[in-house]
């Protein structure tokens, strides 16, 4: 006889909504600005690109281990979960007023759940000006309560939502989900081939992987691609509390990890874990 | 990108809205609520061009089984026929008591 395999609900197999819906402590959620609201982008449609009643983001409100959460989780099957004014402005607006209950003693836990190959193209200087919205909103709200961010993938998070992820507090990632400023194929599109192979899934993996980024402090938790593993990995996240520094505050140490790379030298992903790895990656 | 309208004779009221679905590849987003008359109303928003004939007779094929005066708003991003009549069987589902 053996014990029957506990059931696993992988997280990238849910949408959005159905994501927020998972992390948050059952039955509490609640959704703002939801698609009957239609917040819709007003830029796709002049452009001939179908719009989403939700603009692809979901702000989410509910309790996450019995504290008061919200949620905001990107669609990543919508335009590529890319950034455009109106649903950057769903998530910069939820940050802001996380911080004014903050400032008020009334903490809510942020959690972002970033599937997003960042600017959405298509809105270009009103999503980069949502996006730096985010960034601010980000450093705000993190000296008071932690924000954390999820890169479960299967988009993964680029361009200046990785950014975005590198301000967090702790960024929980899966095997499966990547982190970078600019994705494989746009490194080989303006790079070359030579520079970056996209398709060389083994390389781009130990780049920019989840697994990687743990391994040299990038990330804080890698957990399996499980609704229940990644829920735990965040509320240990809130658990711990504002980090003593955050990492992206830590410019003198990056710094000189970074003065410790020979331009001349080719760095693959287990030379980078070699030179940066092991010493107090974690905090 | 295409809008298309339709409208069919319907009797059967709509108990509450239901929203299901994603404007991602191959999929679409229906939203369904409560038609304001005794008519359903559908609005069709789709990315590809020209098919407007397989629009009209899935929706027709649909609404000959369904009794349903809803207004429901469609945006879609080249899903199949199977896919869209999915979608609506979800929708109505997802608004029944």
């Amino acid at each position: 006889m053996t014990a029957p395999a506990r059931r696993r609900t992988r997280f990238t197999e849910l949408s959005a909504r159905e994501r927020a819906t998972a992390l948050l402590d059952a039955g509490t959620f609640r959704e703002l600005i939801g698609p009957f609201e239609r917040l819709e982008s007003p830029h796709l449609e002049p452009q001939g690109v179908v719009p989403a009643c939700d603009d692809g983001v979901v702000v989410a409100r509910g309790d996450l281990g019995g504290e008061r959460a919200v949620v905001l989780a990107v669609e990543g099957l919508f335009q590529g979960g890319g950034i455009g004014e109106v649903s950057g402005a769903k998530i910069a607006g939820a940050l802001e007023l996380a911080l004014r209950d903050a400032e008020r003693g009334h903490p809510v836990r942020p959690v972002l759940l970033l599937e997003t190959g960042g600017i959405r193209l298509q809105e270009a200087n009103l999503g980069l000006l949502a996006i730096a919205e985010i960034h601010a909103a980000i450093v705000a709200l993190r000296s008071r309560v932690p924000v954390v961010g999820v890169v479960a993938g299967m988009v993964g998070c680029f361009g200046g939502m990785a950014i975005a992820a590198g301000l967090c507090s702790y960024v929980v990632m899966t095997r499966e989900g990547r982190l970078g400023l600019n994705g494989p194929q746009v490194i080989e599109q303006e790079a070359g081939v030579a520079e970056l192979d996209s398709e060389d899934r083994r390389l781009v993996w130990e780049t920019i992987g989840g697994e990687q980024r743990v391994a040299t402090g990038i990330a804080d938790a890698l957990v399996e691609d499980d609704v229940a593993a990644i829920a735990g990995a965040v509320r240990i996240a809130f658990e711990a509390g504002p980090p003593a520094e955050h990492r992206s505050a830590q410019v003198g140490r990056y710094e000189a990890r970074l003065a410790g790379i020979g331009a001349s030298d080719p760095l693959d992903g287990p030379g980078l874990r070699t030179l940066w790895g092991g010493e107090g990656v974690g905090r | 990108m295409e809008t298309l309208n339709f409208d069919y004779p319907a009797s059967q009221p709509v108990s509450r809205r239901a929203h299901v679905g994603v404007v991602g590849s191959g999929d679409l987003e229906v939203l369904l609520e409560p038609s304001p008359d005794q008519q359903a109303h559908i609005t069709v928003r789709t990315s590809a061009d020209g098919f407007g004939e397989i629009w009209e007779a899935v929706l027709d094929r649909f609404f000959a089984r369904n009794d349903l005066a809803a207004a429901i708003e469609i945006n879609d991003s080249g899903a199949t026929p199977g896919t869209v009549t999915l979608r609506l069987a979800q929708a109505v589902e997802e608004s029944q008591p």
